[in-house]
């Protein structure tokens, strides 16, 4: 099924009268990794879980290549941070499976496959409460991916991880952009942006001020509100 | 202090001789008791579910009136199911007045809103912990509700404990509805409530005092079933 492109017009976000996101006019492909960059309350979670129809929208329009039925059913969000279900890793993973109808025994086994992939294989009974922080992302990450979607979009998956939990993280989502997910995923590391970006959006202010190749925004961006963030000045 | 003394040695010869009434309306009290709390956490516990996940125009009415009812006196509740079972009542042809059904009946009105808004207090913060998740996961309204309930189990079981706290100590309804008619709808509380007004303070304390350790036996079992206390779970 063709889900992209993804085609957002005019699309706003308000609460309370409060423009959050927008208008956002932004068409994104099928193929590799957008990474969300922009200062602390630019709108970078809004504009994701807007894209991802989470947050409702109050003006604009946000159209699939699809039916939006179809669209929500091969899509997937990572939040920043992980809620954990009050239930074993390995249950936890296989919800996503169980709400599609597959049966528990099926679920369960590719819950279990999912679980190995991302390194927890040996913890699937323990309760997902009682995990460590970088434990919690790859489970969250596991559960993300267990329905194979066509897109995931990652609210900054790892923020609050240390070096070698970012990599591991940063493996897993190599890994499932080499499988044919498309990945749209926010974050502050800059050094995480150039590593995994194929194109990169710069959202200030509730805009998107810059949506270019990631090599072209690395080696000079377009407006000097972006010059100032790569620099790692102040940007308001 | 007398009577409090004479109250407990009365309760423990009762419990140690297995007094054959003591039995049978502890047996009648429990019965009831239970299936009522049963049906009770049947009604109350998925309407706080869909309370808490649904978006309605009286929503906020409908939880406010729900606290309301917690405190509802059982009295009237019993007023008004004797009213309705009565012969003259809509219910009348059904024969349920004076009978252990009446009794169970009353105390369902009785314990759903207290059921149902304690229920609700906790899988308020639960859906809100899990409200992104869900919508994300695109889960129907009923799927919500289901992982809700389910992940939510240990806490609503303080709610159902709560339920039969209030079930097992109620007098006032199932007086009215039930009569207190011995080796019919006699239980613990109506008995206490006689023997008191028959000058009987011994034995009503007694019956008092096995009916404090019926409630903390039954809430110790649960808590046991339930595992509340057990490390990582809920």
């Amino acid at each position: 099924m063709q889900m992209f492109p993804l085609v957002a017009k005019g699309a706003v976000v308000r609460r309370r009268s409060k423009v959050l996101v927008g208008p956002v006019d932004l068409t994104l492909g099928g193929q590799g990794t957008s990474i969300v960059i922009g200062p602390n309350g630019a709108g970078k979670t809004t504009l994701l879980k807007m894209l991802h129809g989470i947050v409702r929208m109050n003006g604009g329009s946000l159209d699939w290549a699809c039916p939006l039925d179809e669209a929500q059913k091969h899509q997937a969000f990572v939040f920043q941070t992980p809620v954990m279900m009050r239930r074993s890793v390995i249950d936890n993973i296989a919800y996503p499976l169980r709400l599609t109808g597959i049966a528990r025994k099926e679920a369960r086994a590719r819950a279990a496959d999912w679980a190995k992939r991302v390194g927890l294989g040996g913890i699937l009974e323990r309760q997902a409460t009682m995990l460590s922080g970088g434990e919690r992302q790859k489970l969250a990450l596991a559960r993300a991916l267990v329905r194979e979607p066509q897109v995931l979009f990652l609210d900054e998956p790892c923020a609050a991880l240390d070096g070698r939990a970012t990599r591991e993280i940063e493996e897993i989502l190599a890994h499932a952009s080499e499988s044919g997910t498309r990945l749209v995923m926010s974050t502050h590391n800059m050094g995480q942006a150039r590593r995994l970006a194929d194109e990169v959006i710069f959202v200030l202010q509730g805009r998107i001020h810059e949506f270019s190749p990631a090599a072209d925004f690395f080696a000079g961006p377009q407006t000097p509100q972006g010059r100032a963030f790569l620099n790692g000045d102040i940007v308001e | 202090m007398n009577d409090l003394w004479a109250g407990l040695s009365q309760a423990f010869w009762l419990l140690a001789t297995l007094d054959a009434d003591l039995v049978e309306i502890t047996l009648r009290s429990l019965r009831v008791t239970l299936t009522a709390l049963a049906i009770a956490c049947a009604i109350a516990l998925p309407l706080a579910a869909f309370l808490a996940v649904r978006r309605f125009r009286l929503r906020r009415a409908t939880i406010a009136v729900l606290n309301a009812l917690m405190g509802l006196p059982p009295v009237v509740v019993g007023l008004v199911v004797y009213v309705f079972l009565s012969r003259a009542g809509p219910f009348g042809v059904f024969g349920l007045l004076f009978t252990p059904t009446a009794m169970i009946i009353a105390q369902v009105i009785i314990v759903v809103p207290l059921v149902a808004s304690v229920a609700h207090q906790s899988l308020r913060e639960l859906w809100s912990d899990y409200h992104d998740l869900l919508i994300s996961m695109n889960a129907t309204q009923l799927q919500r509700i289901k992982a809700l309930l389910w992940d939510g189990r240990r806490a609503l079981l303080t709610a159902a404990l709560a339920g039969f706290g209030r079930a097992i100590g109620e007098v006032g309804a199932i007086m009215v509805v039930g009569g207190n008619i011995d080796h019919a709808t006699r239980v613990l509380t109506t008995a206490i409530a006689l023997e008191t007004g028959k000058g009987e303070f011994a034995m009503a304390l007694g019956l008092g005092f096995v009916l404090i350790a019926l409630a903390i036996a039954v809430n110790l079992a649960i808590h046991w079933l339930g595992r509340t206390e057990s490390e990582g779970r809920w």
